[in-house]
C-alpha cells in the first residue's frame, strides 16, 4: 500500500505541545498549530465514548445532510386547530416543556393573552386563575411540528405558517408575526393584542391562504439565501426577506382580496421581521429532516421557555437537554435596561439551529451595532461557528466571507471539545408579565445542556 | 502560611500545555529573589505541590491555570508578576501565529485545522486523555496521524488503528516519541542525513539510537515511522507495524528497512514475520530480548546488507575503577533502558520516559529534574542516556555535566550513552565534552556503554 504522506514533503497540523510546533518552525517545515484546550469539564469519559461510536460520522453526515438539503416551500396558511389537531383549551408554547408554575412572566403574560383570545376567560385575573387550575393544557410547540417566537404560544384559533420539505416530504407550522410593541409573543396581552390576534385570524390569515393558493407555494430556501446576500441573518433582520416576500406574494394579494389588500399590504410591509415566522417553520421543517439518526450527535432544536434553555440532538429522540436560560447580554429599548430583562425565551433559536441567525452574523453588517458590536465582532462570531458545526450549508452563503457557506449542524461533541457555546441573536422580553418587548441581543446556551446531550449519547 | 511575599491565583479557562509552562515556571524561578514559582495547570498533582510548599490555595480544577510565586520582598514578586504576565503575552502571541499559515483565527480542533490546512500529516501531542479527539479528527479527514502523547487507553488505540485501516492512513501511536516523514523530523527527532534506510518502531529512543548510528556511519534515512509501544501486542495485533511495512515497501526511495520493536506477543511476531516474507524489500529486524541482536549489531547488519563499511563507533572514555555497589541504571528512553538492562544483566534500571513519570508533566528529555534528583543520589556505577535531536532538551549536559562531577566527587562511576548526531540542535561532540570532562565514559552505541557499565561492575564481584 502507499501512504501519500511519504510521497510529499511534510504539511503537519499540530495540536499539543508548543515545543513539538517549534521544532518544525525551526526546521522550516509548514505547519498549522491548533490553539488547543481542555474539553468542557467532566466531559472527557463521555467524549470519548461518543468520538468512539463507529456510527457517528456517517450518522452526522447523514443529519446534517438531510438538514441542508431540505427545502422548505411555504405552501399554505391554516388554523392552528385544523394542522395541529389542537383541542380547544390545549395551547403550545415555546422551548422545552412547562408548567404554570414555572413559567416566567412574559410566558405567563402570553398564555393569559391566549386565554382571552380564544374566549375563555373575561378578564386578566379570571385566565390566570384558569391557567393556575390546570384547565389549559399546555405542550411543547415542538412536540407537535411547530415552532413560536418568544413566548411562543399557539391556541386553536390561530393561524399558522404551512411549511413543507420538498425533499425529505416533512412539514413544520409557525404562527403569523403580530408586528412590534405590545404583543402576545413578547408576553403583552391588553385589548389591543387581543383585538390585534382577532383581525389577524379573520383577515390576514385567509388573505394570505387565498393569495397562496393563487400564487402557489413560495420557495423559502431560495428567498432566504437572497436574504443573506441582501444583509439578513433572519434572525433578528428580516427586512430583506420580508420585502422579497412581499414583492412575491403581493400581486397574489391583490389578486385574491381586493377588499382587504391594502390593509394586509400594509401591515405586513410596517413589520420588518414578518418573514420571521416563516423562517422559523423552514428552519424547523429543516431540522425536523434531520431527527432520529441512530448515533447522531447533531443538535436538531434549541429552545427556549423564559425559564429553561433546551437542546434535543438527532440521535436521542425527543428527549430534551437543558439548562437555565440565561439572560442576554444587548441593547435596550427606551427607558428599559438589564434589569427588566427575562432569561432568554423562544423556538427561533431553530434559526441558529439551521444556521442562520447568529451563526451568519457576517451576513448582517447592518445589524452588528444593535446586537452589541462592530463588524469584526459578527465575523468573529461566524468564524466561531465553523469550529463546532459540521458542514456549510450549500444554499446559504456569505458574501463577506468569500460565499462561504453558513456553518451548519451544531456538534455536541465539538462544542465539548471547544468550550465554544452556539452564539444566539435574540429579542429581550420584559421579565413581568404584560411588559411586551424590552430590547435585543445576544445570549450563550447553557454549557450543561451540551454536556447532558453527550453524556446521553455515551450511554445509548 | 501564605505571607505578604506570596502571589497565589487561580485563573478559571486558561490553558497552557505543560512545556510551556514548565518553561514559565523555569524562567520566573531564576528571577532575583524568588523562591518558588509554580506556574501550572490545577491539576490534583500541582495542586497539592503548592499546598506543600506552604500556599494557601483556593479550590480549583485540572481546566485552571494555578499561578504560586513566592519572593523575599514585596518589591521581587511585583517583578516576578510582571514577568509572568510578559511570559503570557508571548506565549499568546505563539499560539496566535500559528506558524505562518494565513488564517485569522487558529482552530480550535484538528478537524477545524484539517478544514483550513492542506497538510499530509498530524501531530498530537495533548494530554492523554485527550488526545482521542484529535487523532480521530485527522483519521477522519483522511490523514495519518502521529500521537506522541502517552497514557491514551488502549481500546482507543485499536479503535483509531481500525478506523485508519478504513481510511488508508497510518496511525503512529500512541506514546510514539519519534518519526521521520517527508523531510520532517516529528517528535524527539533528530537530524539526519536523507538516504535509502526506512525505520518502523515499536520505540521512539531505539529508533534514534539505530538512525544515529546510521548516520555516523554515512548512511541516511528515506522515513522513520513509529507505531507505539503497545503496537505488537496481542491486543492491537501489529495493526500500524502492517501498515508501516507495505507503505516502506512502496516507497521507491527507501531500499531496506530496519524494524525495531520489544519483544512483541508470539503470535503477532509470527504475522509480522509473514509480512516481512511477502516484501520485496530487505527487512532487518531488531527485536529486543534474550538471545536477540541489541541495536548496535543490527545497524551493523544494516549496514552489511547496504554493502557499506561499519565504523568504529564513537566514544570517550575516563579510566573508571570497578566498583563494589551496584549498577543503577537512569534512562529516559524506555527501548534504551530495556536493552541495556538486557545486555548488563544486573542491577537497578528505571525508565523516567514511562507513563507512571510523565502524567501531567514534561518528558524526562525536556525536564531532567526527577532524573537529576535520583542521580545525586546515585552511588556505585551510574549509567544514563543523553538524547538528542529536536524538541529535547536544548543543552542537556549544562545541567547533567555538575550532576556528573557531584557523582564522580562522590566515588561513583558514570557511564553515558550518547544518542544524537553532529546536526543536531546540541551538536552530539559538544555535548560529549562536556559529559567526558565531568568524568563521565560517554559511548555513542547504548549497547557498548550498557557493556562498559556492566563490565565496571563485574569485575568487582
Amino acid at each position: 500500500m502507499t501512504l501519500s504522506m511519504l510521497q510529499s514533503e511534510a504539511r503537519v497540523i499540530t495540536a499539543g505541545t508548543a515545543v513539538l510546533a517549534e521544532a518544525l518552525t525551526r526546521q522550516a517545515v509548514p505547519h498549522l498549530a491548533v490553539d488547543w484546550r481542555p474539553p468542557l469539564a467532566g466531559t472527557a469519559p463521555a467524549l470519548a465514548k461518543v468520538l468512539a461510536d463507529p456510527r457517528r460520522e456517517q450518522a452526522n453526515a447523514t443529519a446534517v445532510g438531510r438538514m441542508t438539503s431540505s427545502r422548505p416551500r411555504l405552501t399554505g396558511v391554516r388554523p392552528a386547530a385544523e394542522v395541529l389537531g389542537l383541542p380547544p383549551r390545549t395551547f403550545l408554547h415555546a422551548g422545552p416543556p412547562i408548567d404554570w408554575e414555572r413559567a416566567s412572566g412574559p410566558m405567563r403574560g402570553a398564555l393569559i393573552g391566549a386565554a382571552l383570545f380564544e374566549g375563555l376567560a373575561a378578564d386578566a385575573a379570571e385566565a390566570e386563575r384558569l391557567l393556575v387550575s390546570g384547565g389549559v393544557t399546555l405542550d411543547s410547540c415542538h412536540h407537535h411540528r411547530a415552532v413560536g417566537p418568544m413566548a411562543g404560544v399557539v391556541s386553536p384559533s390561530m393561524w399558522m405558517f404551512e411549511v413543507t420539505d420538498e425533499e425529505h416530504g416533512g412539514t413544520a407550522y409557525c404562527s403569523l408575526n403580530e408586528g412590534l410593541g405590545k404583543v402576545l409573543r413578547y408576553g403583552a396581552y391588553g385589548p389591543e393584542v387581543v383585538e390585534r390576534l382577532r383581525w389577524m385570524g379573520e383577515v390576514l390569515g385567509p388573505v394570505l391562504a387565498a393569495a397562496l393558493a393563487l400564487s402557489g407555494p413560495v420557495d423559502l430556501r431560495s428567498l432566504i439565501a437572497q436574504a443573506l446576500q441582501m444583509g439578513d441573518e433572519l434572525h433578528n433582520r428580516n427586512r430583506a426577506a420580508t420585502s422579497l416576500f412581499v414583492r412575491e406574494i403581493a400581486p397574489a394579494i391583490v389578486d385574491a382580496s381586493p377588499r382587504y389588500a391594502s390593509e394586509v399590504l400594509r401591515f405586513v410591509n410596517g413589520n420588518d421581521h414578518f418573514f420571521l415566522n416563516a423562517g422559523m417553520a423552514a428552519g424547523k421543517v429543516s431540522a425536523d429532516a434531520a431527527r432520529d439518526v441512530p448515533g447522531s450527535s447533531m443538535v436538531v432544536a434549541m429552545a427556549r421557555n423564559g425559564t429553561d434553555f433546551g437542546i434535543q440532538v438527532s440521535g436521542l429522540g425527543d428527549r430534551w437537554f437543558t439548562g437555565p436560560a440565561g439572560v442576554p447580554d444587548g441593547l435596550y429599548l427606551g427607558a428599559y435596561g438589564p434589569q427588566d430583562a427575562n432569561p432568554d425565551i423562544g423556538d427561533s433559536t431553530i434559526t441558529e439551529t439551521g444556521g442562520l441567525g447568529g451563526f451568519a452574523m457576517a451576513a448582517a453588517p447592518a445589524i452588528v451595532r444593535f446586537v452589541g458590536g462592530d463588524v469584526s465582532d459578527a465575523i468573529t462570531a461566524t468564524r466561531s461557528m465553523y469550529e463546532i458545526t459540521l458542514a456549510e450549508h450549500p444554499a446559504y452563503q456569505i458574501p463577506g466571507l468569500g460565499f462561504r457557506g453558513t456553518p451548519t449542524g451544531i456538534d455536541v461533541t465539538l462544542v465539548a471539545r471547544t468550550g465554544v457555546l452556539p452564539v444566539v441573536n435574540t429579542g429581550i422580553a420584559g421579565r413581568v408579565a404584560g411588559t411586551g418587548q424590552v430590547g435585543a441581543g445576544l445570549v450563550s446556551p447553557p454549557a450543561e445542556a451540551f454536556a447532558a446531550a453527550l453524556a446521553a449519547l455515551a450511554d445509548e | 502560611m501564605t505571607t505578604n511575599t506570596d502571589q497565589v491565583e487561580v485563573r478559571a479557562g486558561v490553558y497552557h500545555d505543560s512545556v510551556s509552562l514548565m518553561r514559565v515556571s523555569q524562567a520566573l524561578g531564576s528571577l532575583p529573589g524568588v523562591g518558588v514559582a509554580i506556574v501550572a495547570m490545577a491539576t490534583e498533582l500541582n495542586v497539592g505541590l503548592a499546598r506543600d510548599v506552604g500556599f494557601d490555595v483556593p479550590a480549583a480544577g485540572p481546566t485552571d491555570l494555578l499561578v504560586a510565586i513566592r519572593a523575599d520582598s514585596a518589591q521581587e514578586l511585583a517583578a516576578a508578576g510582571a514577568e509572568l504576565e510578559r511570559q503570557f503575552t508571548e506565549l499568546g502571541r505563539a499560539a496566535r501565529s500559528g506558524g505562518g499559515a494565513a488564517t485569522e483565527h487558529a482552530p480550535r480542533t484538528t478537524r477545524a485545522a484539517a478544514k483550513v490546512f492542506d497538510a499530509t500529516l498530524a501531530l498530537v501531542s495533548t494530554p492523554g486523555d485527550h488526545a482521542f479527539a484529535e487523532a480521530m479528527d485527522a483519521v477522519e479527514a483522511g490523514l495519518s496521524v502521529m500521537i506522541f502523547s502517552d497514557n491514551v487507553p488502549l481500546e482507543q488505540e485499536i479503535a483509531l488503528k481500525e478506523r485508519a485501516a478504513e481510511r488508508g492512513v497510518l496511525v503512529m501511536g500512541p506514546d510514539c516519541g519519534t518519526a521521520v516523514v517527508g523531510g520532517a523530523g516529528l517528535g524527539f527527532a533528530n537530524v539526519l542525513q536523507p538516504g535509502p534506510v526506512g525505520v518502523v518502531a515499536a520505540s521512539g529512543t531505539g529508533a534514534q539510537q539505530v538512525t544515529c548510528l546510521l548516520d555516523h556511519a554515512g548512511a541516511g534515512v528515506s522515513h522513520v515511522l513509529g507505531v507505539g509501544g503497545r503496537d505488537l501486542s496481542a491486543a492491537v495485533g501489529g495493526r500500524s507495524t502492517l501498515v508501516a511495512l507495505r507503505a516502506l515497501d512502496a516507497d521507491p526511495a527507501t531500499e531496506l528497512i530496519v524494524l525495531i520493536s520489544k519483544p512483541p506477543a508470539p503470535e503477532v511476531a509470527e504475522v509480522v514475520r509473514r509480512a516481512v516474507d511477502e516484501l520485496s524489500t530487505p527487512v532487518v529486524t531488531a527485536l529486543l530480548g534474550p538471545g536477540q541482536d541489541d541495536l548496535t549489531t543490527a545497524v551493523e547488519k544494516a549496514l552489511h546488507a547496504l554493502g557499506r563499511p561499519v565504523p568504529r563507533w564513537p566514544s570517550w572514555t575516563v579510566p573508571q575503577e570497578p566498583r563494589t555497589a551496584g549498577l543503577c541504571g537512569l534512562y529516559s528512553g524506555g527501548t534504551l533502558c530495556a536493552e541495556a538492562k538486557l545486555i548488563a544483566g544486573t542491577g537497578e534500571f528505571t525508565d523516567f520516559g514511562d507513563d507512571e513519570y510523565t502524567r501531567g508533566r514534561p518528558h524526562p528529555m525536556i525536564d531532567p529534574a526527577m532524573r537529576l534528583e535520583a542521580l545525586s543520589r546515585a552511588s556505585g556505577v551510574v549509567l544514563l542516556d543523553v538524547v538528542l535531536g529536536h524538541a529535547a532538551d536544548p543543552d542537556p549536559a549544562a545541567r547533567l555535566a555538575p550532576a556528573v562531577r557531584e557523582a564522580v566527587e562522590r566515588g561513583a562511576a558514570v557511564v553515558a550513552a550518547l544518542v544524537g548526531t553532529d546536526a543536531d540542535p546540541q551538536g552530539m561532540r559538544g555535548q560529549a565534552e562536556a559529559l567526558h570532562q565531568a568524568g563521565a565514559s560517554v559511548f555513542v552505541s547504548n549497547a557498548a556503554a550498557a557493556r562498559h557499565a556492566a563490565s565496571l561492575v563485574r569485575r568487582a564481584s
